[in-house]
């Protein structure tokens, strides 16, 4: 005789309420990143430590890719490099077959350097240079026109070289979201960027490939890109209709939200920030609706570098000290700050200890080492007691921080890949006082002291 | 599937399960009980199914779908990772 069934469940004790979300606010530990124990990754190459899993990596691009082709197949993911241009991570990004997004002649040259061709280079940005523009026209990328100054330049380069660029207009626009971004490229309301498209046909020196635009950072509403994706596919029927020339992909920037939760905000990122399936939903109903995708089909293309990266970097930091505050908060002294990690001025990053803790926890604040005020990685969280030479975890920290750091009264640390089969790599090496003064030069007289 | 954490648990024969680390407790019903047994003593899902579609009374369809679910609440409480 079997026993009657019921489906198995399981349920957290509490002797108070849940809050709003049910979200857990005991702090719990992780002493590996991909199986590769902490201590480890420490010992062999000292604190603090920036880690980057090559597993999450790929396994993030090929979600977001799939994902998107499951609402527009005709979408490519490139790798916006300004958001990690480690080219050990770039790479990893081009083997899965993301072009590059370049927004400065520094970066196109560095996608050069990483074996990327010219042609499979979008060549975003405000500020190129000719002699970027020269290059980069000549090497086949597709240059995204920011500004009037830039479409004369184009203009005398193709003369110049005799060739025709291939480009794209840089476009902004009101997509019911604040704060409107509008300093990049030419406005879609106040026809700006029609006229923009007139002159340029009317110089008939380059090509218009596609159309372009970055709505924002960290978008929290999907349906942000339905607007912009709707305006930008009306606005290549437009151009169709009134010059015959019918542009090639439809490139929505970046801006999708990682997990992360904002300083301000009070759900937190993993509840708050929109699925990738949101995000590709509300993309695939404007192409899926637009009688210019039906007859022409362009190609979509997405530059959004945070969501595919900020979860797969971690900051392993040691502890230098800890103090009780005056307002009978714990300080603990970090030997990371916001010189190599930035990105915690814009988010309250999750911060784990390494290692189980018995005990109470006590509200704790994170500082870094540098001789500033501001130099908070976490504002007060519920943390165990640390002691000198204890480690945590800072997450996500892969979005801009190897891009963005600074070299303020610090080196910038080892920067270690995790690979797919557990091998742990140097990808960028620990700073030392060569990387401060090879650059520099002292007059004669100033050497002697 | 990583089942460190479920490896510290002190289980109780009546369904309730504490954890030493920080001091959480839960509560499983039967069932639930059943299953955390058989992953403790290192099972594959697979092989707990079979147990369990042999212990009660249910079609092996349902109580994969079910024991699905309780994977689910097991890695929300972050006492599984994937």
């Amino acid at each position: 005789m079997k026993k009657t069934y019921t489906a198995p469940y399981i349920e957290r004790n509490s002797a108070g309420n849940l809050n709003k979300y049910a979200h857990t606010t005991v702090v719990r530990h992780q002493d590996n990143i991909d199986n590769v124990p902490i201590r480890d990754l420490i010992e062999a190459h000292g604190s603090p430590l920036f880690v980057f899993s090559e597993r999450q990596i790929r396994r993030t691009y090929r979600r977001l890719r799939d994902t998107i082709r499951i609402h527009y197949p005709l979408a490519d993911i490139t790798w916006s490099y300004k958001t990690n241009y480690l080219s050990a991570i770039c790479n990893i990004f081009h083997q899965e077959g993301a072009p590059a997004e370049v927004v400065s002649g520094m970066e196109y040259e560095l996608a050069r350097h990483n074996g990327i061709s010219g042609d499979n280079i979008y060549f975003n940005g405000p500020s190129k240079r000719k002699s970027d523009l020269s290059r980069a026209i000549s090497e086949g990328a597709r240059i995204h026109i920011d500004h009037l100054e830039e479409l004369y330049l184009i203009e005398k380069i193709a003369d110049e070289l005799g060739i025709t660029p291939k480009v794209a207009i840089r476009m902004n626009m009101d997509t019911g979201i604040s704060p409107l971004w509008t300093r990049f490229g030419f406005n879609y309301e106040n026809g700006e960027a029609y006229r923009t498209v007139q002159r340029m046909v009317s110089g008939g020196k380059m090509k218009l490939c596609g159309l372009h635009t970055h709505i924002g950072t960290f978008i929290l509403d999907p349906n942000a890109y339905y607007w912009a994706a709707t305006k930008m596919l009306n606005f290549a029927q437009t151009i169709k209709d009134s010059f015959n020339i019918v542009v090639e992909y439809i490139d929505l920037g970046g801006g999708f939200a990682s997990q992360n939760t904002l300083i301000d905000q009070y759900t937190p990122g993993e509840l708050a920030s929109p699925s990738f399936e949101q995000y590709a939903e509300a993309i695939g109903n404007a192409f899926n609706a637009s009688v210019f995708v039906k007859e022409h089909h362009p190609r979509l293309i997405l530059e959004t570098g945070r969501v595919l990266i900020d979860e797969s970097g971690y900051l392993i930091a040691s502890v230098l000290g800890k103090k009780n505050l005056p307002t009978g908060e714990r300080a603990v002294i970090l030997d990371a700050g916001v010189n190599i990690n930035i990105t915690a001025w814009w988010y309250k990053q999750r911060v784990l200890p390494t290692k189980p803790f018995p005990g109470s926890y006590q509200n704790t604040v994170f500082y870094g080492p540098l001789c500033m005020n501001i130099d908070v990685i976490r504002s007060a969280m519920p943390f165990p007691d640390l002691y000198y030479g204890d480690t945590v975890l800072i997450s996500p920290v892969g979005a801009y921080n190897v891009t963005q750091w600074m070299q303020f009264i610090e080196y910038r640390p080892n920067v270690c890949l995790i690979s797919e089969t557990g091998q742990v790599d140097v990808i960028r090496e620990r700073e030392d006082m060569s990387d401060m003064t090879s650059r520099e030069y002292i007059p004669e007289h100033l050497r002697k002291v | 599937m990583n089942t460190d954490q479920l490896m510290t648990l002190a289980v109780n024969k009546n369904g309730f399960i504490f954890d030493p680390e920080n001091g959480i407790s839960y509560t499983v019903n039967d069932t639930g009980l059943f299953i955390l047994n058989q992953m403790q003593k290192g099972l594959e899902q697979d092989a707990i199914l079979q147990l369990l579609v042999d212990e009660y009374d249910v079609n092996i369809e349902h109580a994969r779908s079910d024991m699905e679910h309780y994977m689910g609440m097991l890695k929300a409480l972050r006492l599984v990772e994937d």
